[in-house]
Order: C-alpha cells, then structure tokens, then sequence
C-alpha cells in the first residue's frame, strides 16, 4: 500500500476519534439546566467588559508572516540539499559537488540577508 | 484475484488502484496492513499518554521535593485514569456567545495533526507505519497543522484569555517551527537521506556514530538546539506562555470542557513523544542499540530489540523536557520572539553553513 494512502487513512482517523469521544462526553455528561453565569465568557469570575474579540497587537501577525517567508525558502532549500548529496555520492545530477555547495551557501547567504534586512527594517521591533 | 478492481476503466478506480494502492495484492492484504498500521499508532497515544502525565506529575513533584498523587493504584500509577473518567463524565459547559461550528470542529485538528506525524516513526528494522521518500519535508508540512486547530478554536471561544493565547501560541509556534525545519534540513544534508528510516540506519555502529557526535561540533549544536526549539514548539515550560496560567488561567482551552479539553491536552502530550521521539530519530540512533565498542557489553546491548532502544531514547528525552520546565523561569513573549529570530534563526542558519563546509569536505567521523 502506498504510504500516502495510510497517511490520509490517518486524517480520516484522527477526526474521527477526536469527534468521537467529544460525541461520548456530550452523551454521558448530565444535563442539567443551565444559569446565565455559566453562558457567560469565563473571566474568574468577573463579568466581561466590552467586546470579547478584543484587538491585539500587530506584532504576532508580522511573525506569522515572517514564518510564511522562511518556511517557503526552507522548503526552496530541499531541493537543493536533496542535489547536493545526490551528487556527493557520486550520482549523476549534471553539477560537480563542490559547485552544488558553492549553490546551497549563496542561497543560505540569501536567506540570511532576507532576516537581516527585515531586522533592519524593524520587523522583530516589539514595541 | 484482485479484490480492488473496484470499476474497469473508470478514472477514480484507476486512481485508487495505481496511485493509492500499489502493488496491492488484494483487499485482505491491504485490510491486514491497515489495523497494524492503526494499532501501531492508537498504541503509542494510548499508552503513552495516561502514563507521560502521571510520570510529568511525579517527577515535578520529586523535584520540589513533595510525593506527587499516591492514592490511585501504587504510586498513584492509576491517577490519570480516574482522571479521564472524571472528564467523561463531566458537564459541559458550552459558554453562550461561541462560533458553535468551529468551536466543536477545533479540537480534533491538533490530535489529528499529531497523528499525521506520528505514522512517520520508525519504531524498529520494520517497525513504521508509512516511509514516505521525502519523509523530513512531510513533516515539515504537517507539523505546522496543529497550530490551526488552537486558532481557530480560540477564535471560536469567543473569550479574552483564549484570544491572547491563542495570538501566543501562533507567533510562537510558528516561528519556532522555522529552526525546527533548518535543523531537520541539516540532519538531511549530513545523513544524505530525507527518508527517516534511512536516517537512523545512516547512524549505524557505535555510539560515536550517531549525529549528535558524528558530525564535530555541528551535531552537538544541533541537538541543543533541536532541542531548545522543540521544547517552545510544544508550548512547554519554561516556554509554556501559552497557557501561563498567572496571566491567562488556561490560554486557548479557557473556554473548553470535558472531552474538548481532553483532545487539545492528549494532543499535547502526544506531541512531546512526536518530537522526542525525533530528537532520538535524528540525534540519538533512533531504534539503533547504543554500542560503546567493547565487544561483550555490546552484544548484551544488542540483544535488546530495536523498540526498547526507540522507546528508552523517548523516555530519556520527555525527562529532560520535564527537567527543563522546572528548572527555568518563563520569559516574556517579546524575549521568547527575540531568542527565535535574533538568536536561534541566525545561530541555526550558520550551523547549516558549517554543515555544508563539513558534508563537502568529507569531516564526518
């Protein structure tokens, strides 16, 4: 069996599981009926002031777009590693070893400045 | 005879037997590999679950010096059963201004990623569910997975602390997923493999010859390293902001109760044997017995089969997780940030450099 098949076996396992026993704690749970304080968004014991979905700071979205970047290039730089031991080990990949690493290290030199340049630029600034 | 001839000359039949199932001799066959398959992954969550939170109980209470729960069963071995049935049975408390469709779908995401990894282990010689070629970019793909359930069930929960935990706990994850992916990069470049059954069988012989050593210097970074990142990327202590129970009681599960709770809590626990698990994959020999070359001691070693190894490894590195959260304090996020992408980011991206000097050059061991 192809390996990818378990794996989306596992997707579909996963989900049912983790629904499942959700599913059996709403069943057994007692029912009883409900005060308005337990409707109430849990703030230990304060009631809630103003809107819930309250705003937060923009830094964790730069961070999150940071990781897009960096994920992307890390990903971008498989390919290139996977080429890199193919040809150390001797295999035909149409690029002499030393070439290939001189490759893999101006990419890395690349992804270096892309984190220096947004340091510079304020990126990682949390105030 | 060929039980998966679904429908001749249909595309969807043709997909399922060529792509899906190849070289399946029939449905029995593929039937049989599918409920070892499962056990081999239920087993793990199952039994290791209930046993990781007693153990993470005891050895925090050893180390502040108290006795940790002794009543249910010896040493209060039972403590966690008792404690899943209390959450089975319990009311739920469905607070009242929730998005209800994602607020219910969210918990699964997480226990669902995690299982996603956790077919990839190689437990043993033939002891793994699937072996992807590319195994190390597959986990890099769904390792970041579970961080949406937290999102979106935060979200959902329309609560304050779960909002500002949940902010936390995307920032964090996600970037400390960046030197998570440099590193296993670095473990492919010096193992030559992307496959994780090949990695651990490159680190064969003794133990100088697992990455952690075999590579000077580089290996041994990388395992600090690994090691710190994975311990953020798990949301533990001392980077467990989180859910900093001073500040936001509980994070992003705030709002959830009973078996919701459950699934977000067994997700996490199941996650520290994910990432220890390929601490000892990557770094430590995997299933490989420890060899020190003295030939009798050896073969004493070696007589252990390869899962034992696997699952000591395992347990050796949950302990020093364990270790690690009560032995630091809890940094701000802003300092939690800055460690990543001004300290580990830089320091992971020059290790790599040096892994690369060192492959070319042939100065592995």
């Amino acid at each position: 069996m192809s390996s990818y098949a378990i794996l989306a076996f596992f997707l579909f396992l996963g989900a049912v599981l983790a629904w499942g026993a959700m599913l059996t704690g709403h069943l057994l749970s007692p029912k009883t009926p409900r005060t308005p304080f337990q409707r109430e968004a849990y703030e230990c014991g304060n009631s809630t002031i103003g809107p819930t979905r309250v705003r937060f700071r923009v830094g964790y979205v730069f961070f999150a777009l940071l990781f897009l970047v960096f994920d992307i290039e890390t990903l971008l730089l498989f390919p290139a590693v996977s080429a890199l031991s193919a040809s150390l080990r001797g295999e035909e990949t149409g690029i002499a070893p030393l070439l290939a690493a001189g490759e893999v290290l101006l990419f890395v030199a690349v992804l270096s400045f892309g984190l220096v340049w947004a340091w510079r630029k304020g990126a990682l600034k949390w105030d | 005879m060929n039980a998966l001839d679904l429908s001749v000359n249909h595309p969807v039949g043709d997909f399922v037997r060529e792509v899906l199932f190849p070289n399946c001799p029939d449905l029995a066959w593929a039937a049989n590999g599918l409920i070892a398959a499962v056990a081999l992954v239920l087993f793990p969550v199952f039994l290791s679950a209930p046993f990781l939170i007693w153990m993470e109980r005891k050895v925090c209470a050893h180390m502040q010096a108290r006795l940790g729960p002794m009543r249910h069963g010896p040493h209060g071995a039972f403590q966690t059963i008792a404690d899943v049935m209390k959450l089975l049975f319990k009311e739920i408390a469905l607070p009242g201004k929730i998005d209800r469709l994602p607020y219910l779908l969210a918990p699964a995401i997480p226990l669902t990623a995690s299982f996603l990894s956790l077919a990839v282990i190689p437990w043993d010689h033939d002891l793994q569910v699937a072996d992807p070629e590319q195994g190390i970019l597959y986990l890099l793909a769904v390792g970041a997975l579970g961080i949406l359930g937290i999102l979106v069930g935060a979200w959902a929960s329309n609560s304050k602390f779960a909002l500002l935990g949940a902010m936390r706990a995307g920032a964090q994850m996600l970037s400390y997923e960046v030197s998570l992916g440099i590193l296993m990069l670095l473990v492919a470049l010096l193992s030559g493999e992307s496959s994780l059954r090949e990695i651990v069988l490159s680190q064969q012989g003794t133990a100088l010859d697992w990455w952690i050593f075999k590579a000077p210097v580089v290996g041994f970074l990388a395992f600090v390293l690994y090691l710190v990142s994975s311990t953020a990327e798990l949301n533990r202590g001392p980077f467990d902001l989180v859910e900093a129970e001073q500040e936001l009681t509980a994070g992003y599960q705030t709002e959830y109760s009973g078996m919701g709770f459950a699934m977000f809590y067994l997700a996490e626990y199941v996650n520290m044997v994910i990432q220890a698990a390929l601490v000892s994959t990557f770094f430590l020999g995997g299933f490989l017995p420890l060899q020190i070359g003295i030939a009798p001691v050896d073969g004493i070693l070696a007589a252990a089969p390869g899962i034992v190894w696997m699952v000591a490894k395992i347990l050796l590195v949950v302990f020093v997780y364990m270790w690690f959260r009560w032995s630091f304090p809890r940094p701000r996020i802003d300092q939690l940030l800055a460690l990543e992408w001004k300290t580990l980011v830089p320091a992971n991206l020059v290790l790599f450099a040096l892994g690369v000097l060192l492959v070319s050059q042939g100065w592995i061991l």
